[in-house]
């Protein structure tokens, strides 16, 4: 019988099944780690005397939450992390300066691979799942256990095969597919299943693309959201891996060791077409509360938020640059732009993206998550709206009594320039940048 | 072992998430009795109000996903430092189901038909609720009425609940 991604996953890390039951203690390839979850599982460890970690290669942390710090709660938990990851000699350690949101800085720095098992005390953990390894968010327990002994329990997982199909129309992008996923399987249609992701639409997404679907798996319940690895993976993770392979074509000979078998048993499996996708956003307070942009193109917005881990990436900003160019934002709108990593902040000023998103009348912040946790760096005032590009609608998500609007970064472009929720075939300019 | 008996609060609602369990502004909080005033700050429902049903609140009876949302353990904390060791629901999310064993406590998951048994039980003066980990059974009383339920959960998860968690399980035995 044919295996999916994610129990030849599973196989190959199976450390024991306490009770012969159907808990899985798996051996972890890395512990990610971030200032607002990790300091709790610190100083629990060192209260029970276990101040240890279990490898400080495999270890990897940030300082991504509130950066810089916003005051002397927040000062602790980056000071805590800061001085465990030194006496640890943690070397991937990621502070200002450096930093970036989590979901988007580790996978660029080349920390992920096929087939690898990752946790992280962050619910969008699942983001890495993109490149083919199961990636699960964990409660600070885990993450404790996970930097003590390097092993997580899992359920065996189901799989959920998701088949995309069909050609996206102009305006629609991954987050627009995402949200009419989670639409039509609901908030938690995939929970303790492992998401598959295939078919042809997700065979021609670039690693951002796959990012932003892979992101956003959580908000319909799954453990993990798996693209399958291929030549695209294996092009983006080239400069990290050139010296353990001879080419190219011998690293995806390797990972598609990762790869579904044909005859995979799945306990659901869902088609979507989506030529007629219309761009989506939301309209309550869960992720599956999903409508057409164009029957929500009355809403006034208060803030546009263009950043975090689902849609905060190049291709992000360039897509939303392109609507933006040349133009201003609506008066009564307050527009934060976040690039998620410095490289990504670098790459955006050399290209001229920042310079666009300031001319249009944009804040521009240091890469971080800021606001859409609605901690730091625009957070709303009660009774205010947000269109955001980030992945929780969750009621007070970005301050408490505002409501947030889910969607894709040309959306929300040209939902600033509006002042009201609209498409942005509306606004985009087609001259390239 | 914790203890898993006391006064029920019933929340008639799904998809209860961490947030509305504990907001995400007390993240920064690093001991875990400051989540105490807290719980369930956000969670907007008709005729609810935490400062005032909270007292003396031992079990949570809800309705589907309980837990969903960020995978913050601080919703356990915040529970476990208002004296709730247990929830009992149809399902909860697979995050926050995994933190309550592994803090010692229980996510107990029954029958839709069991749980509508709760919530009309619930109904009456001062329902009060019992669990015996070691047999599986649950006992729930209010006014004169009372109500035998059994549930089912892993030998593993038994014994993170006999034993104190997941820590002390794991550097023993990995
Ligand atoms: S950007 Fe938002 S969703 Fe992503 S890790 Fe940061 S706070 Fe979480």
């Amino acid at each position: 019988m044919g295996k999916t991604i994610a129990e030849k996953i599973f196989d190959t890390h199976l450390v024991d099944a306490p009770f012969g039951g159907d808990v899985c203690v798996l051996r972890l390839d890395r512990v990610f780690c971030h200032e607002i979850t990790t300091p709790t599982a610190i100083q629990d460890l060192v209260a029970r005397g276990k101040d240890r970690v279990f490898d400080p290669d495999k270890i990897k942390a940030v300082i991504d939450h509130v950066t810089p710090a916003k005051d002397s709660k927040t000062a602790m938990q980056g000071k805590i992390l800061r001085e465990w990851a030194r006496r640890h000699n943690i070397r991937d350690f990621f502070d200002i300066g450096d930093n970036g949101v989590c979901h988007a800085i580790f996978p660029e720095k080349g920390f992920v691979r096929p087939g690898f098992t990752i946790i992280m005390g962050d619910s969008h953990t699942c983001t890495h799942g993109a490149f083919g390894a199961f990636a699960a968010g964990v409660g600070t327990t885990d993450l404790e256990v996970g930097i003590l002994k390097g092993v997580c329990t899992f359920k065996r997982p189901d799989t959920f095969r998701i088949e995309i199909t069909g050609e996206l129309q102009p305006g629609v992008y991954a987050k627009d597919i995402i949200l009419e996923v989670i639409r039509q399987i609901s908030v938690n249609g995939a929970t303790n299943m492992v998401i598959e992701f295939a078919g042809p639409v997700v065979d021609q997404m670039n690693m951002d693309q796959r990012m932003t679907l892979s992101n956003m798996a959580v908000e319909a319940g799954a453990t993990s959201g798996i693209c399958q690895p291929d030549m695209t993976t294996v092009e983006y993770l080239w400069p990290f891996i050139k010296d353990e392979y001879d080419s190219p074509e011998a690293a995806l000979e390797a990972y598609s060791e990762f790869c579904s078998d044909p005859d995979a048993v799945y306990a659901r499996t869902k088609t979507i077409d989506v030529s007629g996708l219309e761009p989506l956003t939301t309209f309550g307070y869960k992720p599956d509360n999903v409508r057409p942009v164009a029957e929500m193109a009355d809403t006034a917005v208060d803030q546009v938020y263009i950043g975090s881990c689902t849609n905060g990436r190049l291709e992000d900003l360039r897509v939303a640059a392109q609507v933006l160019k040349g133009q201003k934002i609506a008066g009564t709108v307050r527009g934060i732009v976040s690039p998620a990593t410095p490289d990504i902040f670098s790459a955006a000023l050399e290209e001229g993206l920042i310079k666009i998103f300031m001319d249009a009348g944009f804040c521009v912040t240091n890469p971080t998550c800021g606001a859409c946790l609605g901690m730091s760096n625009g957070v709303l005032a009660e009774g205010e709206v947000a269109a955001a590009t980030t992945n929780r609608n969750f009621n007070g998500r970005m301050g408490k009594g505002g409501m947030v609007h889910l969607m894709s970064p040309a959306t929300a472009a040209a939902t600033a320039l509006n002042g009201c929720i609209a498409n942005s075939e509306l606004f985009t300019s087609r001259e390239a940048i | 072992m914790k203890t898993f008996e006391g006064n029920i609060l019933c929340l008639d609602r799904a998809d209860i998430n961490t947030d509305e369990i504990v907001p995400a502004k007390y993240l920064t909080e690093i001991d875990k009795k400051a989540m105490k005033p807290h719980l369930l700050e956000d969670l907007k429902m008709d005729g609810f109000d935490p400062d005032r049903d909270l007292e003396g609140v031992a079990v949570v009876v809800a309705r589907e996903n309980f837990g969903c949302g960020s995978s913050r353990e601080h919703a356990p904390w915040a529970l476990e430092v208002n004296g709730i060791n247990v929830v009992i629901a149809p399902s909860f999310a697979r995050i926050f189901r995994q933190n309550m064993f592994n803090c010692g406590m229980l996510a107990i998951e029954l029958p839709e038909t069991d749980i509508q048994a709760l919530f009309d039980l619930c109904g009456g003066e001062r329902p009060r609720l019992a669990v015996d980990v070691e047999t599986g059974n649950i006992t729930a009383s209010a006014g004169g009425s009372t109500l035998d339920l059994a549930f089912q959960i892993s030998e593993f998860d038994k014994t993170l609940v006999q034993t104190g968690g997941w820590v002390e399980y794991a550097d023993k035995n990995y």
